[in-house]
């Protein structure tokens, strides 16, 4: 999948039609404290079969990007003043929740972070699972519990039969993770979407529930959106990853691309900050300075300047468009990105200067390769 | 897993904490125990971090919670400096727990939310009777080593401050009091990654300036392995081996500790591991707890010595000792490079 600033140009690098078109999403909430810009001009491209990744902190607006795609955002004080999102060629985004409703099981399915509080405590796991199947693909009961117990078998739960008139609580986490994805591959989804689907998981029962996702994403070639904080579990399972930041995509490449010619700072510090395995004990962690950037109010320049160690003073007044200068599949949202000459000119004009021209001191930047 | 024994204490006068035989049981349905600790040691030196990891359930924050009493484990002694706290009444353990400071998972709710901040961290001060009229200065203080304006926050309540800035300033009311030791229960789980990385480079300075000593919880084994000395891995109940940091990570011993390895994610898409256990990851019940090795269940290597005998510490090299019958020799990580990702 690629993003690009002007969607319609068409895409020679790719023969693959993108099975979902995300075109300059915004997703606003009116609050006491003004306007708050969750998801803030998104442009998102999707090919069928692929896995993209969606990584952010909290408050980047991954979670509400991907409950808009599905139309699950549902509040008094939302917003939507622009864009569109397309699915297998119509716009979605327009249609009235009925009828956003039929795409709900057997086009686009969601698993979500905690599996404690997406299933219905008092009904058992097979009457969950039948629901949707004889909601949806209008099976009959008997039709719907064989197909049910064959699900949970597909999933990787011991004795299907029986754990179908089980209620959530007698099972495990990683289990009731377990049924809800099987409740969401029911219909047969042709785009997953799965919001920290292990977030909530132990580690172990982590990697098992990614090699799952894996699996069955490549048997049913389904097409899906991860969304995590966490660049480890993008980094060995998905085709391309986006990193979003205050509403917007500040970097989007194909994995392995981003991972070695990562541009954005945010990008950069994202992945040097998490401690790993390989390093040795006591390594001092790259941090970012500051706090996650406010939502609220019209963004002068680029929402990140006051966290990084290259803003210069374009960054705080002129605002940097995603835009793929190296290579087509590679974009990127910065006036001086790193690995680059304008990049390794505005690190070194903070350093001399002692802060950087938003006025963080580099005292606060742990500065790599300078 | 899942072994007892105590080959791996150490003699010596720098030792800090000392838990022997440590059991805490908590009463369950039909006259039931459950073990959530079941029998562990361990100690801590001076400036040592020793890490905890585990699976939930396994009973790592009991154990912190045992060392405090809170509450009083059912067995084993808690010596720290000499001083055994379970013989202690509770007017003294209230007196010793002020060497003893704690910091929880969510700084939010670990905090009063109607205290402004410099009254919350002020408090044990004036409790204690060390508030001598210099109250004030030592917050601002303690908050600026925190890396904190005092001026900025120190009138403001929880509600106005961000996770990271909460987290903060429940260090600095732990510090506020000297403590000889510092628990910390899942102390970065509930942030970003990037306010992680503060919170955790933080604790390393504030162990440097004062000297002090850790007990650092926490599910992720690469926060674990960063900020420890050694580590501790625990499963159900029990300690499966314990090692400094680098050989944890490098050449684990224990099959469990290789499977948590396998289990982290690894930030680099060239690297990929697979779980070698194809089965659910699943923990059997600590209420009818795996007879002999309590991780035989779940291990590739079971025999049936493991379900007849529990095993017992024993070493394998220096300051590294592990409980298994079948310990690891070499590290066959299972690694494979994934192809290139392409579109």
């Amino acid at each position: 999948m690629t993003a690009t600033t002007q969607p319609a140009a068409p895409d020679t690098t790719n023969d693959r039609e993108p099975l979902l078109v995300v075109d300059d999403w915004k997703t606003y909430f009116k609050t006491a404290g003004g306007l708050l810009r969750a998801v803030d001009g998104v442009s998102l491209r999707v090919d069928a079969g692929s896995t993209i990744g969606l990584v952010g902190e909290s408050g980047s607006g991954k979670t509400i990007l991907s409950r808009s795609i599905l139309g699950l955002v549902r509040s008094r004080r939302k917003v939507e003043p622009g864009g569109t999102i397309t699915y297998d060629g119509v716009v979605i985004n327009k249609l009235s929740p009925k009828e956003r409703r039929r795409y709900w099981g057997k086009d686009m399915a969601m698993v979500f972070q905690n599996p404690m509080t997406s299933l219905n405590p008092v009904l058992t796991i097979g009457r969950q699972l039948t629901e949707v199947l004889t909601l949806h693909l209008g099976m009959s009961k008997a039709l719907a519990r064989a197909r049910a117990v064959e699900l949970l078998e597909s999933v990787g739960i011991p004795e299907p039969k029986k754990r179908a008139d089980e209620f959530p609580h007698q099972l495990s986490g990683g289990m009731r993770q377990r049924v809800t994805i099987a409740i969401a591959l029911s219909c047969n989804p042709r785009l997953l979407l799965a919001d920290e689907p292990t977030t909530a998981l132990d580690v172990t029962v982590q990697a098992q529930i990614l090699d799952l996702l894996d699996e069955q994403q490549s048997a049913r070639d389904m097409t899906m959106i991860l969304v995590t904080h966490d660049l480890g579990v993008v980094a060995g399972r998905t085709d391309t990853v986006a990193v979003m930041y205050a509403g917007k995509i500040v970097e989007i490449a194909p994995t392995k691309t981003l991972f070695t010619e990562t541009r954005h700072p945010y990008a950069e510090a994202l992945m040097r900050s998490i401690p790993t395995m390989d390093a040795p004990n006591h390594t001092r962690l790259f941090t970012i300075p500051g706090r996650p950037a406010q939502l609220t109010g019209e963004p002068k320049g680029c929402r990140f300047a006051p966290r990084c160690s290259y803003a210069q003073e374009k960054c705080l007044t002129e605002q940097p468009p995603l835009v793929a200068p190296e290579r087509p599949d590679h974009s990127f949202a910065c006036w001086f990105p790193v690995g680059t000459k304008p990049g390794q000119e505005a690190l070194e004009r903070n350093l001399s200067a002692g802060q950087t021209a938003a006025g963080t001191s580099m005292s606060l930047m742990t500065v790599l390769g300078a | 897993m899942a072994g007892s024994g105590t080959a791996h204490l150490r003699a010596d006068d720098d030792v800090i904490l000392r838990v022997e035989h440590l059991q805490v049981e908590y009463p369950a349905k039909a006259g039931l125990k459950v073990q959530a600790v079941a029998g562990i040691s361990f100690d801590i030196r001076k400036g040592e971090t020793l890490g905890f990891v585990g699976e939930s359930g396994c009973g790592k924050s009991t154990t912190g919670r045992a060392v405090l009493q809170l509450p009083s484990p059912t067995a084993g002694s808690v010596l720290v400096q000499g001083k055994d706290l379970t013989k202690l009444s509770s007017r003294d353990m209230r007196r010793e727990r002020t060497r003893l400071q704690m910091i929880f998972q969510d700084p939010m709710s670990s905090l009063n939310p109607r205290r402004r901040i410099r009254d919350s961290i002020r408090e044990p001060l004036t409790i204690w009777g060390r508030d001598r009229g210099d109250g004030r200065q030592k917050v601002d203080q303690v908050l600026e080593q925190v890396g904190l304006d005092a001026a900025v926050v120190g009138d403001r309540f929880p509600s106005e401050l961000s996770g990271g800035q909460c987290q903060r300033i429940a260090i600095a009311r732990a510090l506020i009091m000297e403590p000889a030791l510092l628990i910390c229960d899942e102390p970065v789980s509930a942030l970003d990654v990037s306010v992680q990385a503060q919170i955790l480079n933080l604790l390393e300075d504030l162990k440097e300036q004062y000297g002090l000593s850790m007990m650092f919880i926490a599910h992720d084994l690469a926060v674990v392995k960063n900020i420890s000395d050694r580590v501790a891995v625990m499963y159900l109940g029990k300690l499966c081996e314990i090692a400094d940091a680098e050989t944890i990570a490098k050449r684990p011993a224990h099959p469990y500790t290789r499977e948590l390895i396998n289990a982290v994610p690894v930030p680099d898409p060239s690297i990929r591991r697979r779980s070698e256990q194809k089965a659910p990851a699943e923990v059997p019940s600590p209420l009818n707890p795996p007879s002999g090795c309590r991780f035989r269940t779940r291990c590739p290597r079971a025999e049936a010595v493991c379900a007849a005998e529990e095993p017992q510490f024993h070493k394998i090299t220096d300051g590294h000792y592990v409980a298994c019958h079948f310990p690891l020799q070499e590290t066959p990580m299972v690694r494979t490079s994934a192809e290139p990702v392409g579109v």
